[in-house]
């Protein structure tokens, strides 16, 4: 059962995957994604990782995913394959692409896993919340202050020249 | 789930060649009243919706298909299944026929842990409330794909105005739900109901806690509101400036999609709060675990039936009392407003929890009197 259910998701994954990477046309890629991140979220289940499912659901669908489609459709012409999705390079980047495959393939086959055989489905968010505010803590509050910088570098540069404008739109404040 | 699997194949040996095949259909069963349940609270929802407004603005209604007119949304329903689906030449054809569907899951999956009754949920995740705020993301995807898709001008404005309401009022949404989380220790749904019980009555909800989960509950039911795209949020489909929105191009049951996602939206939003901070399903005075289980479980529904029904009443209320925000007013009101003051409510419920031990104000005064 979880077998089946396993390599129905990873079939979920991989084939949406191949949309994201071979479709002409961006928002198919988009929406591929979606399905991707849908995916690993069921695999994260699996692997009874709920919160990290939900956080991927949540993180990527809700945030990522649709900033980047609200990215696809502020540009023009999007739909134009020549225009959205050209190919350049075909030789290297083929080359790259085995070399990373060979590379990926032989450490998954070589390295021993440690296989942990009869997983319980037990709560993790406790776990997790403690080790963020104890080991974890410095890590944690640098990425925050980084994430803060982020936003604030933002909101700055989508802010008009101050004196240009003297009635800016709100509505800038909310991207 | 595995013990009803277990106690089947007891009554039935037949079946214990294949006990997969019992919880997978266990899982649809389960699966298949959910869906009904939120389907037929759609219907409901809009006959609500039609006689309220009509009482507000001094009209009469709906009242000509059955007794004062509730069978009129099963008419409703049968009209949208036989009207024809129209997909526009100039529309993305998969992309439009895909957009109400990831809409329709990511309302309905939220009905997943709404605790019903005392035992009565599809599934008690632990990590619920956050599965909620998980699943409705894939409604902003759906409303752009469905405002793209569909290659019209009023469509993609409304699409875009509406994944910019839902992003930015996830923030206070998950924020305002936090002092529950935070009081409960836990984010089952079930789990915060349990620990709003007790002697206290009604002075156990999460309401009466502290100051800080009493302004909590009306900051989520302005956040869930804007979220839910209903008046006076309702930017997205503002009639006398799109058409309709995202949906404009729609028809037929694919339109019907967007309505039940709607009506969906507000039986859960209402469902959320009355778990949240109204109690959910104790019934005051009583123990539930004490009652026989028929009788826990039904009295228990009744209650958390009564409660949400009394919000989503009220969320139709306002929706035909008050005007709609302009898209500006919106987002200053999510980012300068909302999102600082949930910031500030969860700092005092943290503090709270900290200095009193989880001691709400009811129970502090209870305490001085022994």
């Amino acid at each position: 059962m979880v077998d089946l259910v396993f390599v129905l998701l990873s079939m979920l994954t991989v084939v949406s995957a191949l949309i994201v990477a071979g479709n002409s046309n961006v928002i198919y890629s988009a929406v591929g994604l979606l399905f991707t991140f849908m995916g690993v979220a069921g695999l994260y289940v699996l692997a009874s990782a709920d919160f990290l499912a939900a956080t991927q659901m949540l993180v990527y669908v809700g945030g990522i995913l649709v900033l980047i489609l609200f990215a696809v459709f502020l540009s023009n012409r999007i739909s134009d394959s020549k225009l959205s999705n050209p190919t350049h390079m075909r030789v290297p980047s083929a080359i790259v692409c085995i070399a990373l495959f060979g590379l990926m393939s032989h450490a998954a086959v070589n390295t021993e896993w440690a296989v942990k055989t009869g997983v319980e489905y037990a709560p993790t968010t406790a776990v997790l919340g403690r080790l963020l505010m104890t080991k974890y803590l410095l890590p944690f509050e640098v990425v925050s202050v980084l994430l803060l910088a982020a936003l604030i570098g933002a909101a700055l540069l989508s802010r008009p020249e101050s004196g240009k404008a003297a009635c800016k739109p709100d509505m800038e404040e909310g991207k | 789930m595995e013990q009803l699997t277990a106690l089947i194949i007891q009554k039935v040996p037949a079946l214990a060649v294949a006990p997969w095949a019992v919880t997978l259909l266990l899982i649809g069963i389960v699966a298949f009243i959910i869906l009904q349940f939120a389907m037929v609270f759609a219907g409901f929802g809009t006959y609500l919706e039609r006689k309220i407004a009509a009482d507000i603005q001094g009209r009469i209604g709906p009242n000509r298909v059955g007794p004062i007119g509730l069978l009129q949304f099963l008419a409703d329903g049968v009209k949208l299944i036989l009207k024809e689906d129209i997909i526009p030449t100039a529309a993305d054809n998969h992309l439009f026929r895909m957009a109400p569907y990831l809409i329709f899951t990511g309302s309905f999956a939220a009905f997943v842990v709404v605790p019903f009754g005392f035992s009565l949920i599809a599934a008690d995740l632990n990590i619920g409330i956050y599965y909620v705020m998980a699943v409705t993301s894939l409604v902003s995807i759906g409303v752009l794909l469905a405002g793209w898709a569909s290659n019209n001008k009023w469509s993609m404005l409304g699409g875009m105005r509406a994944a910019a309401q839902i992003v930015s009022y996830e923030i206070p949404v998950g924020m305002a739900l936090i002092p529950a989380v935070l009081v409960a220790g836990s984010l089952s749904t079930q789990d915060i109901i349990r620990s709003q019980g007790g002697f206290l009555g009604i002075f156990g909800w999460n309401l009466f806690h502290n100051p800080f989960s009493f302004f909590s509950f009306f900051l989520y039911m302005v956040a869930a509101l804007a979220e839910t795209n209903r008046t006076p949020f309702d930017i997205p489909e503002a009639e006398s400036e799109l058409v309709s929105g995202y949906n404009t191009e729609y028809s037929g049951i694919r339109f019907g999609f967007f309505f039940m996602a709607e009506y969906a939206d507000v039986f859960v939003v209402s469902a959320l709060a009355t778990a949240c901070f109204l109690g959910g399903w104790q019934i005051p005075f009583f123990n539930a675990a004490s009652l026989p289980a028929v009788w826990a479980n039904l009295l228990s529904l009744g209650v958390f039936m009564a409660k949400a029904l009394a919000l989503v009443c009220v969320i139709i209320w306002i929706r035909w009392t008050l005007p709609r925000l302009r898209v500006d007013q919106l987002m200053r009101m999510s980012w300068k407003y909302m999102v600082p003051l949930t910031f500030f409510n969860f700092l005092g419920v943290s503090l709270w929890v900290l200095i009193f031990k989880g001691k709400g104000i009811p129970q502090l005064i209870a305490s001085i009197f022994g």
